[in-house]
This record gives structure tokens, sequence and C-alpha cells, in this order.
């Protein structure tokens, strides 16, 4: 018995892969729903109503899908040209801890028509920074980047938490330490008036558009794929592997950055160490659930915020630890690999 | 600056070098042992998670500590097999799948956690390793607390080192297993399977992985809590890289990491004034250093991350 690639990939196998994958993470989840003595059925019918059951549930799982629409387009960018992104979740903090800092004292007073624009392309700036020197590495001395980008959110992380009880802390806050707070005419507005969510979905949405026609309309779009496909094949037909790789690189990156950066802008106003409850981390799974295509990635990022913002609420009325979330996304990534593999390759006697 | 120099003369910082190394010794091992067969293990940060919380729950639930090194061991035994067949029969991206597994473990481990125990305001503690005192030996001037007064399970970690550097090096299993990271066909050729030899050692890597976990629960702490792995994994799949694939020097490279580790730890109190991040920033800095400097001279398995299909090349 073997493996054997498909000729053709039949489109409806290649779209149901996802929704197959997802189904057998519910269902393992359902089982460990029936450990913690709850049944599955009313604990999921819990999930769906704390995350889309009322006006305010719904803008609160938009808002969660916001930073992950970003983080995962960060993460399909760079594995579609082979570059093992795995430091989103750096980035993201760069770009959050850059805005925050510029918002309060380089561009506090200036006009916000010009002042967001250039806070979002700072927090950019910050996440491309961060990535750009591990492709750099990777490309000049041969250093893995996931290695370098994983030790690095470690490092970006603590070097948050040095600066917001340093330099950056807000000597008006009290309890946590936390930065000092964005000017208040720099924030992105609200898109429903008294909830969370805010025009940084719009700009998600637009980078989602962005990324896509980049992807399919542009050379440099076929040439990251090329890249990533077949390096030695792309060098030969006269891509030039470093530009394109740090170009992704830096696209990547600031893709991360700008999730950072439309959270403090839209959400908090200032960076926290716990700005982030592993948006890096779940943009790869927002990815790879997506297949790589920006319109998937705004789908599975609206998907897996709904599982969080339910998951909390779930484990709020029911015994059902929220870490079953946690446990429902890595499943999905797992089973999606497989899934992937069968709609791709065909088992052969 | 002298006092910063004088601490690494003490027995005490010596001491807390093997300790703190015994985690990165058996993570470094187990990653080292599955890269030589050709496999890159990006699950180890999960594996020792849920290493980690099966040996300390076991021990909670009355088991003895042994006893929960070894349910440490099988648990990451357990997710070594998982990666195990996604990356070798089916070939997927060891990357992915290895980052699949350490959300899955860290995910399942703290899910479980909350489930089976009653967590109050701290966590619940258990009795660890005590330090064994060497008779005679221990009484030594400085090598008595340093060599002769750790857990047990540090002493197992040197032993493993011991072990897997002779098993690779001077036996047949070895030469197949360092034959399967470089050339697979080859080994086909020999009448050999390759497929198994790297599933056997995934499994058999993972389950060293679990047991560096099950040490930060059963011996240098004695509670559970989610996100202690801190990034150990990560750190040893550098260390591995540092070493060149050669369990000496792994040894070596986790030894001499936890002398860092040591020695900033005992810096923060000494030198008052400078913010405590930046001396936790350095370990993961240094291991980017460390990568960077070996990075020319490294000689990576040739097969590692390529999968195996019979037949095909």
């Amino acid at each position: 018995m073997r493996l054997e690639r498909r000729t053709h990939v039949p489109l409806a196998a290649a779209a149901l892969a996802p929704l197959a994958a997802v189904g057998l993470a519910l269902l393992l989840a359902a089982g460990l729903i029936a450990a913690a003595g709850v049944s599955p059925l009313a604990a999921y019918a819990e999930l769906l109503r704390g995350a889309l059951g009322s006006r305010l549930a719904l803008t609160e799982t938009l808002a969660r899908a916001t930073p992950l629409i970003l983080t995962g387009l960060a993460a399909a960018v760079a594995f579609r040209a082979r570059v093992w992104n795995i430091g989103a979740e750096g980035q993201f903090y760069g770009g959050a801890l850059l805005t925050a800092w510029a918002g309060h004292a380089l561009l506090a007073g200036g006009p916000p028509v010009l002042g967001v624009p250039a806070l979002l392309l700072l927090g950019m700036a910050a996440g491309a920074l961060l990535l750009l020197g591990p492709v750099a590495l990777r490309l000049s001395l041969g250093v893995d980047e996931v290695v370098t980008t994983l030790l690095l959110n470690f490092a970006v992380l603590l070097f948050v938490g040095l600066m917001i009880e340093g330099p950056l802390r807000d000597p008006l806050a009290f309890g946590w330490p936390q930065s000092v707070p964005v000017a208040s005419d720099l924030r992105l507005p609200d898109l429903v008036p008294r909830s969370r969510l805010h025009v940084g979905l719009l700009v998600a949405l637009a980078a989602a558009a962005l990324v896509w026609a980049v992807n399919a309309r542009t050379v440099w779009g076929a040439e990251t794929r090329a890249a990533g496909l077949n390096p030695r094949a792309a060098a030969f037909a006269g891509v030039s592997l470093p530009r394109t790789l740090l170009g992704v690189a830096a696209l990547s990156g600031g893709l991360a950055g700008l999730g950072g950066a439309t959270e403090v802008l839209g959400v908090t106003g200032s960076v926290t160490t716990n700005l982030s409850p592993g948006f890096g981390t779940a943009g790869i799974v927002v990815a790879m659930l997506a297949g790589l295509h920006p319109a998937g990635v705004v789908a599975s990022a609206v998907f897996l915020a709904t599982v969080f913002v339910g998951a909390d609420a779930m484990s709020r009325a029911t015994e059902v630890p929220s870490f079953i979330a946690d446990v429902i996304m890595s499943a999905s990534l797992l089973a999606m690999v497989v899934a992937l593999l069968l709609v791709t390759h065909r088992v052969a006697r | 600056m002298s006092d910063a120099l004088d601490l690494l003369w003490t027995a005490s910082l010596w001491a807390a070098v093997l300790r703190i190394a015994t985690p990165l010794i058996f993570g470094t091992l187990g990653a080292l042992l599955c890269e030589r067969a050709g496999v890159l293990n990006l699950g180890i940060e999960g594996i020792m998670t849920m290493g980690a919380m099966v040996g300390w729950l076991t021990v909670h639930l009355g088991g003895d500590l042994w006893t929960g090194l070894l349910a440490a061991a099988l648990a990451g035994a357990a997710l070594g097999l998982l990666h195990a067949a996604l990356t070798v029969p089916l070939g997927l991206s060891q990357h992915v799948s290895g980052l699949g597994i350490t959300l899955f473990g860290s995910a399942l481990a703290y899910y479980l956690y909350r489930l089976l125990v009653e967590v109050g305001d701290l966590p619940p503690t258990i009795e660890p390793f005590q330090a064994i005192r060497v008779p005679v030996l221990s009484d030594l001037p400085f090598l008595g607390p340093v060599l002769f007064s750790q857990a047990a399970p540090t002493y197992l970690a040197l032993l493993c080192a011991g072990v897997l550097a002779f098993v690779l090096a001077r036996t047949p299993l070895g030469l197949a297993l360092r034959m399967t990271g470089e050339n697979p066909h080859a080994v086909e050729a020999q009448g050999l399977n390759p497929v198994r030899l790297r599933v056997g050692a995934v499994v058999a890597g993972s389950a060293l992985m679990g047991l560096g976990g099950a040490f930060l629960t059963t011996a240098a702490f004695n509670s559970f809590f989610p996100t202690m792995v801190q990034g150990r994994g990560w750190i040893c799949i550098a260390l591995v890289v540092f070493a060149s694939w050669r369990p000496g020097r792994a040894l070596l490279g986790a030894l001499l990491f936890a002398l860092f580790d040591a020695w900033q730890l005992r810096l923060q109190q000494a030198v008052p004034g400078v913010p405590y991040q930046l001396f936790l920033m350095a370990p993961y800095l240094l291991s980017i250093l460390a990568l960077v400097l070996v990075a020319r001279r490294a000689r990576v398995p040739e097969a590692l991350m390529v999968p195996y299909r019979r037949g095909e090349r």
C-alpha cells in the first residue's frame, strides 16, 4: 500500500477537507467534554450561543477574528514561500509596542488622518524587521528560521515587559503594568457602538484582499510561490531567491505587526503582556485550515474566533475547562494536514 | 564585576548547573535521536509539557515518583508515535506536524490537568525527588555537593547520554539509525526497514523528551502549571544544532547553557538595578547566537526532513 499523487484534484474534495478536519476535531473534543461529565451537544450549543447568540457575542467574535485574520495572513504568506515564520506572536507584540509608543509620544497632537495610517505603517515596520533578521540569517548563514523565530517570541515578550515596567510604563495606570496610552484621537473608531468591534476588521479584510490580489495577479506573487514549490527551479528561471524571500519576510512580519497595531489602536489603547492570548500561534492554524488561501484565512479566523469566544462562555456555564478551545484548534490542525494529503494523493495498492 | 565572577566559583552554582541542565539533557538527547534518524521533532515543547503534567499527576494520584517518570515517558512516546505516524509513513511536513503536536500536547495537558485536579488558590504539590547523598563522596569539598548530591533523575539523564552516545557510535542499531538519517535508500538496500527505524527513533526520542518534562514537576519543582516549560523544548532544538548532532557535545551544550542560566539567576540578585527581564532574555538570545556561530560548520544529517518513500528518489 502506498500513496500516489492524484493527477486531478476534485474541487469539492479540496473544499471539504477543512470541514472534515474540523468535524473530526469536534468529535474528539466531544469525547473530552463527555469525560468532564457534560453532554457534548449541550456544551456545543452553549459554545454557539456564547459566540454567535447575541449582538454583543457576535461583535466579540468578530473582534477576536480581526487579529487572527492578520496573523493568519502572515503565516499563509510565509508558508506559501516555505518561509517558516513561527514568530508571528513576537512580531505582533513588536508592532503593538511601537504603535503604542508612537501614538503616545511621536504622533500625538497631529492630524489623525495622517497619524492613524502612519501608526499602522510603523506597526508593520516593527513586525517586518523582526522577521527580516531571521530570514536574512537563513539566507546568509543557513540558520533555520523556525528556531530563531520561536526563540525570538520569548525575547520580544520579555522586552515588552521590560519597556512597560520601565521607560514606557503608564504612570497613571494602577495594578498591572501597562504601556503609555495612545492619544485618544488616534484610536480606530468602533464599527458597532458600545462593542469592542472596531475599524481594524475592515483593515484586516482589506489586507486579505490585497494579499489575494498580490498572490494571484502579480509576477511577484507567482515568484514567491515558485520559490516555495521548488527554489532551485525558481532560481534557474531567473527568480532572485534572496530578494523574493526577504520581500516575503517583510510582508509576513508586517502583517503580524499590523495585527498588533490594530489591536492596540482598536481595542486596548495600550500594551500589556497579555495583549495576545496566542494570536501568533493560532495564526498558523488559521493559515493551514485555509489551505494558505487569503479568502480561506478570513473564514477560518472567524471559525477559530467562534471556538475561542464560545469556549469561554461554555466554561462559564458548564464544568468544561476553556482549554477545550486549544484542543479543538490543535486537533483541527493535525486532522487538516492528513485531510489535505488525502485530497492530493490517493491510496494505491 | 568581580562579585559577578566570584559567583562562578561557588559549589551551589555548580550544583544548580546539573539540576538546571537535566531537563535540557533529556530533551536535547531526545531531539537528537529523532533528527539523527531524519525526523525533526518540533513536538518537543508539547511533549515536555505533557510529560510534566503526566509525571506530576501520576504521583499526585498516589503513584510513586519512578512510576511518574515511567508514565511521563509513555505519554511522550504516545505523542511521538502520532508525530511519527504523520511524518514517516505519510510523509507530511515535519514542521507543521511538529507544531501541531506541540499545540495538541500542551492543550491536552492543560485540559486534563484542569479536569482532573482540584486547583485552589495555589496549585497542589507533591513530594518531589530528594537529593541522593552518595556516602563518603558527597562529603568531598566542592565535588561532593556538585556531583554527588543530585536528585536521582539527574544521574539517569547522564546515563542516557552515555548510552545514546554508545548506541549511536558503536552498535549496528546505531549505524542503521544514523544511516537512516543520511540515506534511507541505502538502509533499504541493506535489507533494513527505514520506516520502522525512523518511527522507533521518534518514539524513543519523544519518551526522553517526556522524561525531561517530568523532571520539572517531580524534581525541580513540586507542582504543575501552564506554560511552565517556557521554551525549553525550543532551546533543546537549538542545542542539537549547536552540538552538531553528537550526544557528547549535546551534553556539553546543555551543561554550558545551564551554567549560564544558573549564573544569570544569581546575577539578578547580585547586580541590583538591572531590569530582571534582561537576564531572562539572555538564554533565548544566547541560543540564537549559538546557532549563528555554528551555522557554517553544522553537519546536518543529509536526509533530515526528507520524507522517505520506497522506490521514490
